[in-house]
């Protein structure tokens, strides 16, 4: 493939994004992720390709999807449209006919020089901001080739860029982002590796090293931990990743970020079959005890993001 | 704040605002003795002044430490029968409206029912105003295309500079006392004209000081009588600042802010001019006083703060004359606009002027959260970042100020009008968010302009759906228009011929007010009306703006891409399913409702959308900029609604974004409330698209929950703010609330009596809004940030 043709998929652009490394940024939501975290808010982010969702609140069950659909992957049943996703192509047509909102696609192709537009026209918000750009899922690494052609070209513009990562990828890579890349925010979930696949359905050997990798590489890092209660939040669990983190030279912070449920209702319209955690966030002492735990190692921590 | 502001606030927002006919029976009359008869017009004003002064009641709150209400006591609210003389069914109306009510008591309706009302049928303003007008002007008016503003209250807008704070009201008048001597009656036509307004100021001076002694006696009575030993050394103070300001130059802080508030209550006396009076940038006039005794040692910044709240609370004690009719509806609030500035630059030098008096007043602003006065902080690439923070942590706290202006594109604007350095860096923002010289311009706002309900009429060839009458001239029905262009030729058509329509008026309702109702007072402490022996409604300030607001820009906007989207790029709708779709108000085109609802918007940093706002922005400014009015100035145009967006959207049917007939229009700049886009950098850079330069004030909302603005957030927004400034953006706001506080405060009101919200230019209680107007604020996109 040339590379001029090459395109992403990705699954929404958030302007204004005031959490996702310093600044204010310009957020990218790459589609595709090797991990089903239980907690996943955006489980739109998982499939490589373009999907279905479906707002079924919304559906008036006028059957218009049904006709529209060229591979009769919809039928209705009991006034409700049902859908077979092996038969779907992602073409849209059941969206447009659908005039309750109730259809839409997750995810759409983007060439580097689209996303570039869209990216520039917030440079005034970065300069004023010390912001930039980051990309995020989904999993980056899951499109490295594109995400590298976007972070080299918004080096060119002296644009700051941030990688948001499970580092669940293969090494090269991550080396290859690397080169174009002024911050890395890297989640470390958990430091057990049979727990870590429970929840997440990988091992953490690999992430553990790709981790590491950045580290000794001299790149910046901040770790983020996903404080999910009855998976990490007990404080020997945060002070092990703790433990972890000290052993890396490059870390400026570590997030806790608490757990919200908002990927629940969300897995539920993607008509996701994989387990879904469906818990409480995170008390706010719980998270100001946690802060305490990190701080002591001496790190900044931020809870939140 | 301590116990003697509690007692003092609490008493101001307490109270319920109520009718005082006092100055309509004195008024009433001193028109009725005949004496108008014997002398000019000028001169007659002066002596009316001055009995009002001479014979309106005096009233001294316990506790206070500045003094003087415009009415008998806090929250009275004085009538102008000259100007508009109330109906007793106006009162029932003003009394029962959900809306800015006001207590009308049995009293009040007798005496207007036995003397007011009968002496003053045919004689007002209003009258002479509405009489003048054409029969087409009165078809456009009633057809909500623009409204009035002189055809209640008299030409206003005024901010004061720092005059008082150097010189007398003694020095004045010595100054009008050297003109008359100048006066050259062998050469000058204009001689007598000169000296009869001459005459009428001085005697205006006259009925100020008559106020600021009787003040000074009362203070005397008072403390003669008080048997506190602390009250009494208090009013003996007081005493002594009344019987020294303002006739001459205040020497200290105390002075100084008493000095302000005579001049204040003098203005509102006199008139009920639009936007009360204002004492501008507060924070540089004041500072010499402050920097000198905090040094002295003769102040504190304790006392410095409690004065400061006294003053505060003096404006709220003060609501907006009653309004009635349209022009209740396009400023239904209680607010009289007085806009406090804080910060920006020095007039002579340009360097940063925020000083400890900045600071200490953005305080003030966070303590006392009143409706009454707003503030506003002027920010310029060189105010330092500190102040920007502090002010955001106002912000922050939810009701609605500061509100923040761009002191760079200010003054580029005030240049751009003509006018010169020094006076553009010595004004400011006033009222909602137009920009004036402060003590040297006449900045007359005329009327609001219904930029949507002029497309509606452009597209049903000038006949205004709503009634059937013929509006505006016959530019073609919109399905026999056959592109966009020719689309936007029949708009452009139908604004001119209401542009026109609107200046004939102002050019007659100048005169009106020239001729009948010269401004004594406020000539004098306006620049140059002294010296050219003119009236400040006569050409006497240095500079003389007029302005025709437009309104509607994002909803006009959304509406014309709309169109082009649909009907003549991608030809999806034909234009007479449109107009079907129109006319029925959606009703049974739902599916055809919600296709055109997701065309491009204005707000979203999109090109296709916003090069029309662009272009409607450029249409309006070649058709207002630059045309003279009656008093040697010029039209300008600014973009702010008040609250007509709701008044607009009532008299303006369905609109082609799928708007239904009779919702609210966007107000300011701002997109359609609803509209979906990436955040608020885009709806910033789009806002930025227009030419705010060329401008004399845009307005720009924005709705932010509190959690969005935790821990760096607050940073992030002064981030925001700056390159909104960076882009020529003129001035935005910020509502910080919950949807769920406001829906619960509209259940509740009486649990909520205390929630402030940003209306337009100004804050105001959200229980007191009508429910439209509450819909309406909760209706606006919501820029909230999950985690």
């Amino acid at each position: 493939m040339l590379r001029d043709e090459l395109k992403g998929v990705i699954f929404d652009i958030k302007k204004y994004a005031i959490h996702d490394g310093p600044g204010i940024r310009t957020s990218v939501f790459l589609k595709g992720c090797p991990l089903r975290c239980q907690w996943c808010h955006n489980p739109e982010g998982w499939e490589a390709e373009p999907e279905l969702i479906f707002h079924q609140a919304r559906c008036a069950g006028c059957g218009k999807c049904v006709s529209a659909c060229p591979q009769g992957a919809i039928v209705l049943e009991r006034g409700r449209p049902a859908m077979n996703p092996e038969k779907c192509i992602h073409c849209g047509n059941c969206t447009s006919v659908c005039h309750s909102q109730a259809r839409e696609i997750a995810g759409r192709y983007v060439s580097a020089d689209e996303l570039l537009a869209e990216i520039e026209k917030d440079i005034v918000f970065y300069d004023e901001s010390d912001g930039g750009i980051t990309l995020t899922g989904g999993e980056p690494l899951m499109q490295a080739n594109f995400c590298r052609l976007v972070l080299r070209r918004c080096k060119q513009r002296d644009i700051h860029t941030t990688v948001d990562t499970c580092c669940c990828g293969p090494t090269e890579s991550l080396q290859a982002l690397a080169e174009y890349t002024d911050l890395f925010m890297c989640d470390v979930k958990h430091t057990d590796p049979a727990i870590h696949r429970q929840f997440t359905g990988m091992d953490n050997a690999l992430i553990l090293d790709n981790i590491r990798f950045l580290a000794d590489r001299g790149c910046s890092l901040v770790i983020r931990i996903p404080v999910v209660p009855g998976f990490n939040d007990k404080p020997e669990q945060i002070d092990q990743i703790v433990q972890f983190a000290k052993t890396l030279k490059t870390v400026r912070r570590i997030d806790l970020l608490p757990y919200h449920s908002g990927g629940v209702g969300k897995a539920q319209k993607l008509q996701k079959s994989c387990p879904v955690l469906n818990t409480r966030p995170p008390q706010r002492q719980q998270m100001q005890f946690l802060q305490r735990v990190v701080e002591k190692h001496g790190f900044n921590v931020k809870v939140g993001g | 704040m301590n116990a003697r502001i509690l007692k003092l606030r609490k008493q101001s927002v307490e109270r319920k605002p109520y009718i005082s006919s006092e100055r309509a029976e004195l008024i009433t009359d001193f028109y009725q003795s005949g004496i108008g008869m014997e002398v000019s017009a000028p001169v007659f004003r002066g002596l009316a002044l001055k009995h009002l002064m001479e014979n309106k009641s005096i009233c001294i709150n316990d506790g206070e430490l500045i003094v003087g209400e415009r009415g008998p006591g806090p929250k009275a609210t004085y009538t102008y029968p000259e100007l508009c003389c109330h109906t007793l069914e106006d009162f029932d109306v003003m009394s029962r409206r959900q809306r800015t009510s006001f207590d009308v008591s049995e009293s009040v309706k007798k005496v207007y029912a036995e003397r007011i009302i009968p002496f003053w049928g045919g004689k007002t303003m209003r009258e002479k105003v509405f009489g003048a007008m054409t029969a087409d002007w009165h078809r456009a008016f009633e057809a909500g295309v623009f409204t009035e503003f002189m055809e209640q209250r008299a030409p206003g807008h005024a901010i004061l500079d720092d005059k008082i704070y150097h010189r007398g009201l003694l020095e004045f008048q010595s100054d009008i006392n050297d003109q008359l001597k100048k006066l050259d009656y062998h050469n000058d036509p204009e001689a007598w004209h000169k000296e009869q307004e001459l005459k009428g100021m001085s005697l205006s001076i006259e009925a100020v000081l008559t106020l600021s002694r009787r003040y000074a006696d009362k203070c005397g009575e008072l403390a003669a009588v008080e048997s506190d030993p602390a009250r009494k050394a208090e009013l003996e103070q007081m005493e002594a600042i009344c019987r020294h300001v303002p006739a001459q130059a205040p020497r200290t802080f105390h002075e100084a802010l008493q000095a302000y508030w005579f001049v204040h209550v003098a203005v509102i006396t006199e008139l009920n001019v639009w936007d009360s009076y204002n004492p501008g940038r507060l924070d540089q006039h004041l500072w010499p006083f402050y920097e000198r005794q905090i040094a002295e040692g003769t102040l504190t910044a304790e006392k410095g703060k409690e004065l400061l709240e006294c003053f505060w609370i003096k404006f709220n004690n003060q609501p907006a004359p009653p309004k009635v009719g349209i022009t209740e509806e396009q400023s239904g609030t209680y607010t009289d606009f007085a806009l406090i500035n804080i910060g920006g630059v020095d007039p002579k030098t340009g360097a940063d002027a925020v000083n400890a008096l900045s600071y200490l007043m953005l305080d003030v602003v966070e303590e006392m959260r009143l409706v009454q006065p707003s503030a506003c902080i002027q920010i310029s690439a060189k105010n330092p970042e500190r102040f920007l923070r502090r002010a955001c942590k106002v912000i922050r706290c939810g009701f609605g100020q500061p509100s923040v202006f761009n002191t760079d594109v200010i003054i580029r604007e005030m240049l751009h009008h003509g006018k010169s350095m020094v006076d553009a860096r010595s004004g400011g923002p006033s009222g909602c968010v137009e920009t004036s010289a402060f003590g040297k311009e006449s900045c007359t706002l005329t009327g609001y302009c219904n930029w949507p309900k002029i497309f509606e009429l452009a597209m049903n060839n000038g006949i205004d759906p709503r009634t059937g009458l013929q509006v505006g001239p016959k530019t073609g029905q919109f399905d026999t228009l056959s592109d966009f262009d020719s689309l936007m030729q029949a708009y452009r058509s139908q604004l001119k011929h209401f542009i026109d329509m609107k200046v004939h008026g102002n050019n007659v309702i100048e005169r009106l007010y020239a001729t009948f109702m010269p401004a004594m007072f406020m000539s004098v402490i306006t620049d140059d009306c002294i010296a050219k022996g003119r009236n400040y409604h006569n050409g006497g300030p240095r500079y003389n703006s007029t302005y025709i607001q437009g309104v509607g820009l994002g909803s006009l906007t959304d509406a014309m891409a709309a169109v082009k989207y649909h009907v003549y790029d991608k030809k999806t709708i034909s234009a007479k399913t449109l107009r079907e779709a129109l006319k029925a108000d959606f009703v049974g085109h739902e599916k055809l409702r919600s296709q055109l609802e997701s065309s491009p918007r204005w707000g979203c940093d999109e090109d296709y959308a916003d090069a029309i706002a662009v272009e409607l922005f450029n249409i309006y400014y070649d058709l207002v900029n630059g045309r003279p009015n009656t008093k040697g100035g010029q039209y300008h145009i600014n973009l702010l609604p008040t609250t007509v967006h709701v008044y607009f959207g009532q008299v303006t049917g369905a609109l082609p974004h799928g708007r239904k007939a009779g919702l609210p229009l966007s107000d300011g700049i701002s997109p359609t409330q609803g509209t979906r886009s990436y955040g608020p950098t885009t709806v910033i850079k789009s806002a930025a698209k227009i030419d705010h330069a060329r401008t004399g004030g845009t307005l720009l909302n924005m709705k932010f929950t509190p959690q969005t603005l935790e821990g760096d957030g607050l940073e992030k927004l002064g981030h925001l703010i700056r390159s909104y400034f960076k882009l020529d953006g003129h001035h935005i706001q910020f509502n910080v609330i919950n949807k769920d506080t406001l829906l619960a405060a509209q259940r509740n009101p009486t649990e909520y009596r205390d929630l402030i919200v940003r209306v337009a230019g100004y804050s105001d209680y959200f229980v007191d809004l009508g429910p439209d107007l509450q819909n309406e604020i909760i209706a606006r996109t919501e820029m909230t940030q999950l985690g």
